[in-house]
């Protein structure tokens, strides 16, 4: 292999024997998976290898590397605008420790993330659970409960809104006609309950399908055996499922929490971020763009990737236990 | 003879029980899009005190407004035009870097990809103040390119890997076939890999779209003037601006979410797909 990369072992200039020499075989270790796969090599691979390359190196390098390192270099600043910045050392982390406002933004998501690991994850796993098990209408829920994913958060938002206006929206008319009292759904004890309740609904469909996926690829002759045991039911979910796509519940976990962190649209569009609903994405985005105190805000962000790594890290770690194969 | 039948009746019991818990859900996930869509057709008065009657003599008042007040058309033509260009750049830029990747043998091939993996954490918030100061630098801010750009290089890793992995086990054969019919590698990627990786290109493709149709976040940001707003900023303006405006919330909610909608209907089956076969196992 090592042989093959270096150039002068393998000149540009044609020879007789081209077609012989420059059609090789390596083996690799495709760095997703363990197994060794059979490659074919060619001669010019080295030129098509930065070609093909350059472009997503490019893009990732000006709209993604730079700018996170740049926000990280903003962090020590103080601004006013882009031109006007002064270095302050850690002082922005200083006034990040103590901000009164990010600890309420952070408690807020990290609430939000709960009822995201509890009700959307669980709901996904027992929804899978259950189509998993039965005969008839298996293609129709899965498509049907897939709906609210390719949905805007944006346009679900607005539906929200329409059903939590305290004089005439659905929730209201509702009570209403049971003859029960009015209630408001924004106020400050309930708006994160109320802003939670879409933001949850919003990706259950998606965790679903991981979920369905993952049961499906279970061959059938655990269950089969599971049989002549007499396992069935809420036993053999619990003994048997869960243990079997425990590496899929994983992901899902750690795309859920990383997810969360990411909440934005739903906050923005049925609170404007009040009453107590304050989240890291709606407090990044009011101190970077709507104060324009770009130094702070990219400090905010940084702490964000942190947290979001962190709390990835844990969960993993807590979750950890020996992964069964099949 | 007894016990069995008193499993085979709790099984049943059982399932009927399923059934009625996945249709519940199912009703949570058609029946606002049912209020919904019915509302549109109603007069904002009457959304307010009958919302859940049926609009049995429907009335277009909203729909000409959406249409004719607050342009609704301009902004679906903008999302058209950004989000289609972001997933035409992400699917050439990403399947070529995934053929690279899970084609070639070459030193440095693990770092690449433990790089990739890496990029997957970081979240627009923490690249949006540079990426938008570079931005105005450019004067591309407000202009279909400031879009375009940002969200093709946050969509890209995840495309590549998903590519890359469905790429990584269509068989030798059809490669060594293509090198003795003289192909060259981009011969190759255009003639065969693409082809071949059809279902990763389109399930890439969905939810690449979905994602840049929907990202309200760098919408607001990059691309909030009147006539380069996408649909999902313009929503974000009539919660605000038009909040007291029901029927219209309701048929500017129906317009976005609709098309969506029915495009997905007609290819769910490469959804799940691709999902199943590059995001998590991949």
């Amino acid at each position: 292999m090592i042989q093959w990369l270096d150039p002068k072992l393998h000149p540009d200039t044609p020879s007789s024997s081209e077609a012989a020499s420059s059609f090789k075989f390596g083996r690799i270790g495709a760095a997703r998976e363990n197994k060794t796969q059979v490659v074919i090599k060619m001669k010019g691979d080295r030129k098509y290898i930065w070609i093909f390359l350059f472009p997503m190196a490019a893009f990732l390098t000006l709209f993604l590397y730079y700018p996170f390192f740049k926000s990280l270099y903003f962090s020590f600043y103080r601004t006013k605008g882009f031109f006007d910045k002064k270095f302050i050392g850690w002082d922005n982390y200083e006034r990040l420790v103590s901000d009164k406002l990010l600890g309420a933004a952070t408690l807020h998501t990290l609430e939000i993330m709960l009822y995201v690991l509890i009700f959307q994850v669980g709901i996904a796993l027992v929804l899978a659970v259950m189509v998993d098990n039965i005969t008839k209408l298996k293609g129709f829920f899965r498509s049907v409960f897939f709906f609210p994913v390719v949905i805007s958060g944006t346009a679900i938002s607005l539906l929200f809104v329409l059903f939590y206006n305290y004089n005439f929206g659905l929730l209201n008319n509702v009570l209403a006609g049971l003859g029960l009292e009015k209630v408001l759904w924004l106020s400050e004890t309930n708006a994160l309950k109320a802003i939670a309740v879409p933001t949850v609904w919003h990706y259950v469909g998606f965790y679903f399908v991981l979920f369905v996926t993952a049961m499906s690829k279970i061959p059938e002759d655990y269950y089969d055996a599971a049989k002549i045991e007499g396992i069935s039911g809420f036993k053999k979910m619990v003994k048997l499922t869960i243990p079997l796509i425990l590496s899929d519940i994983k992901v899902v976990i750690t795309l859920a929490i990383t997810g969360t962190l990411k909440v934005f649209d739903f906050v923005w569009v049925i609170s404007r971020a009040q009453n107590g609903t304050e989240v890291l994405g709606t407090y990044m985005y009011k101190k970077a763009m709507v104060d324009q105190n770009f130094g702070y805000g990219s400090t905010v962000a940084i702490y964000m990737v942190v947290l979001g790594v962190v709390i990835a890290l844990l969960a993993n770690r807590l979750l950890k236990s020996e992964e069964i194969t099949y | 003879m007894q016990p069995a039948m008193q499993s085979k009746k709790r099984f049943r019991l059982g399932t009927a029980l399923m059934y009625i818990v996945l249709s519940a859900w199912a009703m949570t996930t058609i029946y606002p899009l049912f209020w919904i869509v019915n509302n549109s057709f109603k007069e904002s008065r009457d959304v307010m005190n009958k919302s859940f009657s049926l609009a049995l003599d429907p009335v277009f008042i909203n729909y000409t407004t959406a249409f004719d007040r607050i342009n609704i058309g301009r902004s679906y033509v903008n999302s058209l035009i950004m989000s289609g260009g972001t997933v035409l750049f992400v699917l050439l830029f990403g399947g070529l870097a995934a053929y690279v990747l899970s084609r070639f043998t070459f030193r440095g091939k693990r770092f690449i990809f433990s790089i990739l993996y890496a990029t997957l954490l970081v979240p627009a918030f923490a690249t949006v103040v540079p990426v938008y100061e570079l931005l105005i630098k450019t004067s591309l801010v407000n202009t279909y390119w400031g879009l375009i750009l940002p969200q093709t290089a946050g969509n890209l890793t995840f495309a590549t890997l998903v590519i890359a992995g469905y790429m990584s086990t269509i068989a030798k054969e059809l490669e060594e076939a293509a090198f003795m019919d003289g192909c060259n590698r981009w011969q190759m990627f255009t003639k065969v890999f693409m082809p071949v990786s059809r279902p990763a290109f389109a399930s890439v493709s969905i939810f690449v779209f979905l994602w840049s149709y929907n990202d309200l976040f760098s919408a607001l940001i990059f691309v909030n003037k009147e006539k380069v707003r996408p649909i999902v900023a313009l929503l974000s303006e009539i919660s605000s601006q038009y909040g007291t405006d029901f029927g219209l919330m309701a048929t500017a909610v129906t317009l976005t979410v609709m098309p969506i909608l029915f495009i997905y209907l007609f290819i769910s089956k490469f959804i799940e797909k691709g999902l199943t076969e590059g995001a998590v196992k991949g």
